[in-house]
């Protein structure tokens, strides 16, 4: 027996706006409850909606950039349903007439070689985020509006996906292409980014016929490794259980679960038993939203390079290696620029990529910066590399010359002049102190000549030596050179 | 010369001459609800000291010579679902009985700004769902013309105010005729605006897209000067439109290039119309052409649906609109919620909580609306009676689109009777919602219309005669409307009750 997995998923979306979706109230994060809130976010009797037009560019910027096709006419609906987590008892939404139909995301390629291609969407629209309830003990429920009224998006794909490593990864190139296009923070643990995912499988029996497993929504899923455990705890649980009772898709209902993440199994969450009946209708208090072709190609120009996009030109433009492609692009956008501008200042972007991974991001990583708060801009960096490359400077110089630059924030020059820095690149001057080492450090030759050590063990020794006579101002290679010379000239 | 016989005009001429103040003005109006609200109940719980107050900060203003708003020291009462900053807005509703908005009103503001005097707030019926003034929790308003009789609704308390004399100019909503049927039967002049023409940012909705806040007045001038100060686009209502105010007050003298078209349809004169009201209308056809007009017949053939599309589209946006009305942040909380019976049982607390509200905070009309609107909209309904409805709504304003090709104005009755006794329909819906068959069409369409006083019964009841225009064409509404004024005197009658 053999199965097919189908999974598609729906994600919600907090757009990152400075005010809510349809009033002027703020839209931070981790404030006290009911502290972001006003006359309109809490439906106060004679309070009427306006729609954030920031909200919309974001919301058509996230269409356009994955190929969606943009509604002209677009509308609002009114979703009724009687829960306090949106004190209008309804929720401004799309319903028939959603701004953007089809598109597609990209799905990224696994490491194993799966992966690749990309899932279809079904449509995108935009609404208002419900408020927060906190089940508190005791069977008190409290309600935090804050979160009411935010703007959010709800991005519904096709059950495309075969695996959930793919569902995973299409999420994670979700956020990363959200992010390089300033739409959101998708932050899951924040809330920013919600999805709920839609699993069953195709069973093909023994017989070569084909069944399908009653279709499973899953929930709670709080972040990107849960919603990949969840698929992946889920997909087995149907298997044994439609081995063990063998009903299939037509036998059960959809079921909606909840991911338990401490306990990594799915548990049955509490069926409505009536399917909801939102009566839904034109919300009156709104105008539509016509989008007109110079709306699209001015939203169309904000938008820059995508993520996918880049990683295939930093492995053309640069001949950077998949994997350092892939790096430097899922820092984020100013990483990526950051790259772009030192491979361009030095022509070197093997060297770039080298510095950027091993020293940039090491260092914003340990410090928790932000990048634009880095001391060291592309073109200090760059400036830097070049004098590494020109040889007044060795690597290990140049790491502490970088160190202090982060330091002092002073340019590398500064650094090099204060710090003495600099190599001996002078033949004659360099081959006097390999000589004279040569000469202090009798022992060494009869090493040599014993054959007791390695010569090479010796070589090193000694090229250690005359780094330390120069402290560390000689150019490595010339001091190989010169060295060899000079041992041949002695007879070794 | 007397402030409470004055109109707007009358008013502003006396501040300008000195033969009164606004503080004068409104200590006039102060008394006079006083000693006759008891009688109509028109006025809820005034205290005329914050209004006073204002009133002598405009005499102040105006002794010191400064630019003074075209409203300047105007006493204006208000209708009851329209937010005052700190002020009860009960919509005369037991679930709103303590509710004070924390904000004003979009035609709040621009009243302040224009100077006029706040005088108080107005009975209606409970969220302005009735014709009667009857739902109002506070007890129905009664018609200074008859104190048995209603003076119609919703806005029952502003047109018996103005009629009165308890206030000279008042703002009212009009959702399915809630200003123009009441200023018909208490014999003032009422006007709906084109939906749009004025924000509804702070009137507390009923049906979205059918409400208009609106202006009463004794003479045509009276609306006419507050809509000026009214209307206009404001950023907090996206369905207000941006067009440019005229100067309305101008536009009811000036000189028109041709002769006013004025429509009568054929469907105005069926079953259900008064004969007093219908001659009425047929003289105010008569005084239309003696002052140059040409009167025309015209066919609105899909008006006959207007009721039922109405009181699908008003509820359907209604059980909406009231949701939010559940005892969990606002509304009336019920205290006792404790299961009733074995049904009840299995429902969460919240819910027995919110129904028990519900229950007792709405009163049977707003209850009925509420259900009929839900059920319009449920899965498996809504194709039938909602979608319906609006496909509907489109034809009738389609019938006035190809109307108004051939006429400036359409004439006709406001309400198909004049005044009836209070208790007379409140026990029979479908009466009470034929009432709305002549002014439902414009809320339908989001026309602009006005009732003003165009007769008087046999008994002594007065008989409006409504006048409908084009969207946006409230000057010709106006100044047809003026014409009319100009040639009769019915608009000076004054009830003699009080």
């Amino acid at each position: 027996m053999d199965y097919d997995i189908i999974i598609g998923l729906e994600i919600h979306v907090q757009l990152q706006t400075e005010s809510k979706m349809f009033s002027a109230c703020g839209t931070e994060f981790g404030l006290p409850p009911n502290t972001q809130t006003d006359p309109v976010s809490l439906g106060l009797p004679g309070t009427l909606p306006v729609m954030n037009g920031k909200a919309f560019d974001l919301a058509l910027k996230t269409a356009i950039a994955f190929g969606a096709d943009i509604a002209r006419f677009t509308k609002w609906d009114r979703k009724n349903y009687y829960y306090p987590d949106l004190p209008k008892n309804y929720q401004i939404s799309q319903y028939d007439l959603p701004f953007s139909t089809g598109g597609a995301l990209p799905i990224p390629e696994r490491k194993d070689g799966g992966g690749g291609g990309s899932v279809r969407l079904t449509r995108i629209h935009l609404e208002e985020d419900t408020g927060k309830m906190i089940h508190a003990a005791g069977g008190l429920s409290e309600v935090d509006l804050n979160r009411a009224g935010v703007p959010l998006l709800e991005i519904v794909t096709e059950p495309d996906l075969r695996d959930p490593a793919d569902a995973r990864g299409c999420l994670e190139e979700l956020r990363l292409t959200l992010r390089y296009l300033g739409v959101s923070d998708c932050e899951m643990q924040e809330g920013s980014l919600r999805c709920d995912a839609n699993v069953n499988l195709h069973i093909t029996k023994d017989d070569g016929s084909k069944v399908a497993t009653p279709i499973v929504e899953i929930k709670n899923m709080n972040s990107f490794s849960a919603v990949e455990k969840a698929l992946r705890y889920e997909i087995e649980r149907q298997f044994e259980k439609w081995k063990d009772d063998g009903l299939t898709i037509k036998d059960a209902p959809k079921e909606t679960r909840g991911w338990s993440d401490p306990d990594g199994i799915t548990k049955p969450q509490r069926q409505k038993e009536t399917a909801a009946d939102y009566r839904y209708f034109p919300e009156p208090d709104l105008v539509p939203v016509e989008v007109d072709d110079a709306w699209i190609a001015r939203i169309r120009e904000e938008i820059g390079e995508l993520p996918m996009a880049r990683r295939r030109r930093f492995e053309s433009e640069y001949g950077l290696s998949p994997y350092d492609a892939n790096v430097l692009v899922e820092q984020g956008q100013d990483v990526a620029d950051y790259f772009d501008a030192v491979a361009r200042e030095t022509g070197e972007a093997k060297l770039a990529s080298n510095w950027i991974q091993q020293d940039v991001l090491r260092v914003i990583k340990e410090k928790r910066l932000p990048l634009a708060d880095f001391p060291v801009g592309p073109a200090a960096l760059a400036d830097l590399i070049n004098r590494v490359k020109n040889k007044q400077l060795n690597t290990n110089q140049g790491r502490e010359v970088l160190a202090a630059m982060i330091e002092t924030g002073k340019p590398a020059d500064a650094v090099i002049a204060e710090g003495g820095y600099g190599l001996i690149g002078d033949r004659d001057e360099l081959a006097a102190v390999v000589a004279a080492t040569i000469e202090a450090n009798p022992k060494a030759l009869d090493d040599l000549a014993g054959g007791k050590k390695k010569p090479e063990a010796v070589k090193g020794w000694l090229r250690g030596q005359v780094m330390k006579r120069t402290q560390g101002k000689a150019d490595p290679q010339l001091v190989v050179e010169l060295l060899e010379a000079r041992l041949a000239e002695l007879g070794h | 010369m007397d402030p409470l016989g004055a109109t707007i005009s009358g008013l502003l001429d006396g501040f300008a001459s000195g033969a009164f103040s606004s503080e004068e003005a409104v200590r006039a109006f102060a008394d006079r609800i006083e000693a006759h609200n008891g009688k109509l109940n028109a006025v809820l719980d005034f205290d005329p000291a914050h209004a006073l107050e204002q009133a002598r900060a405009i005499d102040a203003r105006r002794a010191q010579g400064h630019d003074l708003g075209p409203l300047a020291g105007v006493p204006i009462a208000i209708k009851d679902n329209i937010c005052r900053r700190g002020e009860l807005t009960t919509c005369c509703s037991r679930m709103l009985a303590s509710y004070r908005p924390p904000f004003d009103a979009t035609v709040i503001r621009r009243l302040h700004h224009a100077g006029a005097v706040i005088l108080g707030r107005l009975n209606m019926d409970e969220f302005a769902m009735g014709s009667s003034n009857e739902t109002s929790c506070f007890g129905p308003a009664r018609n200074p013309w008859d104190l048995e009789r209603s003076p119609g609704g919703s806005s029952g308390g502003a047109a018996a105010a103005v009629a009165a004399s308890l206030a000279p100019t008042a703002l009212g909503s009009d959702t399915g005729g809630s200003i123009r049927q009441p200023a018909a039967l208490t014999g003032v002049v009422g006007l709906k605006p084109t939906y749009g023409r004025v924000s509804r940012y702070g009137l507390v909705a009923f049906a979205s897209s059918l409400d208009q806040i609106g202006p009463f007045g004794r003479e045509v001038a009276d609306v006419a000067r507050v809509l000026s100060v009214i209307a206009g686009r404001d950023p907090m209502d996206s369905t207000s439109v941006d067009r440019d105010v005229p100067d309305y007050l101008a536009a009811l003298e000036s000189k028109p290039d041709r002769p006013l078209r004025v429509g009568l349809a054929r469907e105005f004169f069926s079953e259900g119309l008064d004969p007093e009201v219908e001659s009425a209308i047929r003289e105010a056809a008569r005084v239309f052409e003696a002052e140059g007009a040409t009167v025309s017949e015209i066919s609105l053939p899909n008006s006959k649906h207007a009721i039922p599309a109405y009181y699908i589209v008003a509820p359907a946006e209604a059980s909406s609109n009231l949701a939010r009305y559940d005892g969990t942040i606002f509304g009336h909380r019920a205290e006792d919620f404790e299961p009733k019976t074995d049904a009840e049982k299995d429902l969460p607390a919240l819910i027995r909580m919110m129904m028990a509200s519900r229950a007792e905070g709405f009163g049977p009309e707003v209850t009925r609306r509420i259900m009929l609107g839900t059920f319009v909209l449920s899965a498996g309904y809504a194709d039938r009676y909602y979608v319906q409805a609006l496909k509907v709504r489109r034809l009738i304003r389609d019938d006035f689109d190809r109307a108004f090709q051939n006429v400036d104005v359409i004439l006709g009755p406001t309400s198909p009777v004049p005044a009836f006794k209070v208790g007379e329909k409140l026990s029979d819906p479908l009466a009470m919602y034929l009432l709305d068959v002549y002014t439902g069409p414009a809320n339908l369409a989001g026309i602009p219309g006005i009732s003003l006083p165009g007769g008087l019964t046999k008994s002594g009841l007065p008989i409006g005669i409504q006048l409908q225009a084009p969207a946006f064409a409230e000057e010709t509404l106006l100044r047809a409307a003026r014409i009319f004024e100009r040639a009769t005197d019915w608009h000076t009658k004054r009830p003699g009750l009080v």
